[in-house]
Order: C-alpha cells, then structure tokens, then sequence
C-alpha cells in the first residue's frame, strides 16, 4: 500500500516524459499515451481514497529518510479527496480535448501530464518547502497550456498571469524563509508541534512569515483584492485548460485550509487561528465583487470565469468560518464547483463553436445548431453553478449556511451567500435566453459536435449529478475530513512517528547547528 | 556583516519593484531577476549569517553552519532561473505578437 501513496506523483511524470520523448510526432499514441495517465490516475485515486475514508493518516518518507529531516508525502482524507478531484478533473478535460483542441499546438499532452503531477504533489507533499516546488511545476506547465494555441489574446494574458505568479513566488519564498528562520523546520508536521513552542520575543517573526504565506495563497486562489488576474486567463485560454483551470484556484484554498489549520490553527500557541478573522471578510467580498463582475460580463467566458471567483469567495466564507462543519462543507462545496465549473467552460466552448464570428459575445446572433442539446447541457450546468435544486450546487450552498448558523456573522454570510446565489442565477438565466432565444432568422453555422467532445462534458456533468444522488456517504466523508482537521493530532502522529529506516546510520555526535 | 546584508537585500528588492512598476516588459523582467536575488540572499540568511564554521561533519566539532538553507537557496535558485528564461522568451514573443513591449499588450494614450 505505502509506495502507492507516490503514485499520482510518478505516474503523470513518468507519462509526460515518455510522451515527450516517444511520442512528439506522433498526435495518436501522445493521446493514447495521456488518456491512459489519466484514466489511470482516476483508478489510484480511488484507491487512495478508499485507503483513507476510515480517518488512516499514512506518510511516506522519500528516499526512507525520517520525517522532521527528509521530505515526506502524506495521504490524508484531505489530500486523497484532492487527488481524487484533480484525477476526475484532468479526466474530464483530457476527453474533451482529444477531440480536436490539443493539435492546436505541439506538447499539450506532455504540459497536461506535467500539470497534473504538479497538482498532485502540491496535495500531497508535507512539506512547506515542497509546496513551493510543486506550485512551480504546476505554474510553469500551466504556463504553457494558457498559451496553447497561440495568438494575441493568450500572449497578453499570459504576461500578465506569469509575472504575478513570479512575484507571487517570491513572496512565497519570503515567507518560507521567515518561518524557517523562526523556526528551523519546514515539516508541516514538525512546523505543528514547533510553532506552538515559540518564544513570544519570535512570534511576530512567524506572524508575518504566515501572513505572507497568506497572500501567497489568496494570489493562487484569487481571493480579493489579488484575484483580477482571473477572469482575463481564464476567458482567453483553451477551453479543456480553461476546464482543468478550474482546479487551480482550488490549489490555494487547499494551501490555506491545510496550512491555516495544520500549521497556525487551534494548536498554534501564539500564533493560533491566524489566518480566521482575515478568510471571513476576504471570502465575502471576493464573492459580491465577483458576482457584479459576472453580471456585468458582455462574455459568456468572462461570465464564467467570475462563477469561478464567486465559489472562491463562497469557500474562502466556510474555511474562515473554521469548525469542523464549515470545513467539511467547503470541501463538499470545493469539488461540487470544481467539477460544474468544469464542465461550464467546455459547454461554453461547445456553444462558441456553433455561434460563428460572434464567438461567446452575449448578444444577437444566428441560433446554435444543436439547440436542444447544447441548452440542456447549458441549463444543467447552470442549476448546478447558481445553486438552485436539485442539484450538488444547492446541497453545497446549504451545508455551508447550516454550518454558519451558531456563528454571530450569520446574518451578514445568509444574506451575501443568497445574495450572490440569486445574481449568479440572473447572469446565467440571462446569458442562457439570450443565446438561445434572442436569436436571428440566419441558418445556423452547421458544425456538429463529436460524440468525444460530449463525452468530456456528460463526464463531467455526470460526475456533478452524481455527486447530489451519492451526497450522504460524500457528506459524512468531508464532514469527518472537516472533523480531523480541526483536530490534526492524527496526522502530526503520523508523520512524525513514522517507523525509522531499516539501516541506521551511526550518529556522528551533535550534527545539528 | 548584518547591516550590510540586511541593507543589500533591502535595495535589491527596492530596486526590483521599481522595475516591476515599470510596466514595460524588460524592465519588468529585470526587476523579477533583481527580486529573486533578494529571495535568495534572504533565505541564505535565514540559516544565519557565520563565517568560519566547519563545512562538514568532523570528530571534535560542534558548531557547523545550517545545511538546510543553502539548499533551499540552490532550488530557488535553479527554478528562478528556469522562470526567468521562461519569462523573457514570453517578453519577446509579446513584443513581436503585439508589436510594443508594454505588459498590457497596448501602449496607453500619453504614454508613447
């Protein structure tokens, strides 16, 4: 069991490399080669996933080095629930893109198998510094899928969305280096235990290393005042990137809920609860400003990419909420999102294709070819996205209010929450009426979808469904999730009380500085 | 020793967001170059500032400098390379798709 811990780290890695070198020139076996990954990813997923429903922690030392001094990969229901959303994701994604989208450009499938491995290994490390490491693989990967395609649009974002990263590395880095200095591990584990033992005389030090950590994370997952870079990347990448971006806002609300309650949560001596009284407000305004913009949105892509803001907002309001029930109702909410935004970027390049010159622009054009289709796949996704029932959105939206209700900000979360769901349900229904109904006598441009394209999307979408007909066992899982972060003397147990190697070394006397 | 370093670190970032503020890509590269040689040095002195200490593990020594931060510094250093070939290659092919070098793609009026 323990080596397959590293498996949705290796695989894609090792799937990218022999795409990169066996198959460049060859489009078949590179979406052979990728599709397989990906399904195979899923498929370890899973199992990891399986392995830890029962609340297991299990680390696994790289290299076999012990924990507060080699790097360690941890698996808890926390990371394999990540996993397990990233796999099904990159899945839905990776449908979609054989279809067509990937021959646009050379390497898409070695950057998406990159990608992927990044995402995985920043879920799964335990170590601060290797959060660093991993954000960089996932950066520069993505990176290359935002420009996939080329053309001046994506050149343009692109600039903009790599040098915020770069500074947002910096910062991090900053950061990294001020915690460590204090205290003299970078361990998450270790951190947990050291943190709480700091002189008062450094606690101002580690403050601020954690502070800055913060708005590290809040550029990742587009939180406020950090998040305007959003909306333009988003609206201008591929549409199957722009799908497996709606993972990558994901990253930095994991950061926060692993590192803010792990780290610098209740347990944290002097620097406990740092992150609470920040999240709170932050995800609130995140969320009215990202509603107005998706409005206001003349795009449907803008559109969508502000839904994408608006869920930040809404789970950044549940982690700064930070009981076991806000928590576990983030997570739920977290995946429901991922997965309907998802599949709202590629039902929205399904509908662009069909509109001709007049691409995702919100006004009157020639009607979509395949309408009845294309406006179930539409009205689906958009229940799901605004929250209305039946669907996994409404179910999100109520275990994150019922979880507000002992908080004395309820009113304040009630009212902005439901706020935010009914103008969210206005820019949807007005987009959906006026691409398919506000339309002209013109013909239709006849492009007919391919049965792999719908399949990404009735993937995706399905996933969504299932996730509302399955939500009990997903409920209770997240919610024990939500249990042991509040509590995370399992996991530091885990790591740092991991059986030492087989060969010890003999110790050469006070190596430590 | 502290002084100066602490100073150095200082001007290097000062002079780093000066350039990232500049909002043309070269000088926006520059600045990222400059603000990761702060970073560096920063997390070099994170495992504080010692001369003379034995490098390597040895009978009768008790005092060794702090292996940790050098090789965080060597990975930092390493990606921030990466990233900044990365960047500048992006720069260029702003500049010849876009046909200016401003970041946002256009040059804004009264600023030709």
């Amino acid at each position: 069991m323990n080596h397959l811990i590293a498996l949705p780290i290796i695989l894609p890695a090792f799937a990218g490399v022999a795409i990169l070198l066996g198959a460049r020139a060859n489009l078949r076996l590179a979406r052979t080669l990728s599709l397989g990954a990906s399904v195979g990813l899923v498929l370890v997923a899973v199992r990891l996933l399986m392995h830890v429903t029962d609340g297991t922690v299990e680390a696994y030392a790289l290299g076999n080095w012990v924990a507060p001094y080699g790097i360690v990969i941890v698996l808890d229901g926390l990371s394999g629930f990540m996993v397990l959303m990233t796999a099904i994701v990159g899945l839905g994604s990776q449908l979609y893109a054989v279809a067509g989208c990937d021959a646009r450009g050379a390497n898409y499938h070695a950057m998406f198998q990159f990608q992927m491995m990044g995402l995985c290994g920043a879920f799964l490390t335990g170590d601060v510094f290797n959060l660093f490491v991993f954000f960089e693989v996932l950066l520069i990967a993505s990176y290359g899928l935002l420009l996939h395609g080329g053309g001046r649009n994506r050149v343009r974002a692109g600039v903009h969305y790599v040098v915020f990263n770069l500074v947002g590395s910096a910062l991090f880095l900053i950061g990294v280096g001020t915690i460590y200095g204090v205290a003299g591990t970078l361990n998450m584990a270790d951190l947990a235990v050291k943190v709480a033992q700091v002189a008062p005389a450094d606690a101002t030090l580690l403050q601020s290393g954690a502070l800055i950590l913060l708005v590290v994370f809040a550029i990742k997952a587009a939180a406020l005042p950090l998040g305007f870079w959003l909306p333009r990347t988003y609206g201008s990448a591929t549409a199957p990137v722009a799908a497996l971006f709606a993972i990558m806002t994901k990253v930095g609300v994991y950061a926060i809920i692993r590192v803010y309650t792990l780290i610098f949560g209740q347990g944290g001596g002097p620097v406990a609860d740092l992150a609470q009284p920040w999240l709170l407000p932050v995800g609130l305004a995140t969320l009215v400003v990202a509603t107005v913009g998706a409005v206001a949105g003349r795009r449907l892509r803008g559109l969508a990419a502000y839904l994408v803001i608006a869920s930040v907002g809404t789970m950044l309001t549940a982690v700064g909420l930070g009981t076991a029930e806000s928590l576990g109702a983030a997570l739920y909410y977290m995946a429901h999102s991922t997965f309907v935004l998802a599949a709202l970027f590629l039902v929205i390049d399904l509908i662009t294709r069909q509109r001709g010159q007049t691409g995702d622009r919100l006004k009157r054009a020639a009607p979509v070819s395949q309408s009845a289709l294309l406006g179930t796949l539409f009205l689906v996704a958009g229940v799901a996205v605004t929250g209305l029932p039946p669907l996994s959105g409404f179910i999100g939206k109520v275990l994150v209010l019922s979880s507000t209700l002992e908080a004395p900000e309820a009113t304040l979360v009630f009212a902005l929450v439901l706020a935010g769901g009914l103008f969210s349900l206005i820019a949807m229904s007005r987009a959906g009426s006026m691409i398919f109904w506000n339309v002209t006598d013109e013909k239709p441009v006849a492009v007919q979808h391919s049965a792999a394209r719908l399949a990404g999307v009735g993937f995706l979408l399905g996933v969504a469904v299932a996730m509302a007909v399955f939500a009990g066992p997903i409920v209770e899982f997240t919610q024990r999730v939500g249990a042991s972060l509040v509590h995370p003397d399992v996991y530091i147990d885990a790591v740092l009380s991991d059986p030492p190697p087989a060969v010890v070394a003999e110790p050469h006397g006070a190596g430590q500085p | 020793m502290e002084l100066l370093f602490a100073s150095g670190i200082g001007t290097l970032v000062a002079a780093g967001v000066y350039l990232l503020l500049r909002a043309r890509t070269f000088p926006v590269v520059l600045g990222l170059a400059l603000l990761s040689y702060a970073v560096n040095f920063f997390i070099f002195a994170m495992g504080r500032l010692r001369t003379g200490l034995a490098p390597i593990v040895r009978d009768g020594v008790h005092e060794y400098p702090d292996p940790i931060p050098q090789a965080l510094v060597l990975t930092a250093i390493v990606i921030g390379f990466a990233m900044t070939a990365f960047v500048l290659i992006l720069a260029l092919r702003a500049n010849f798709d876009l046909g200016n070098d401003h970041v946002d793609g256009r040059v804004p009026e009264g600023d030709a």
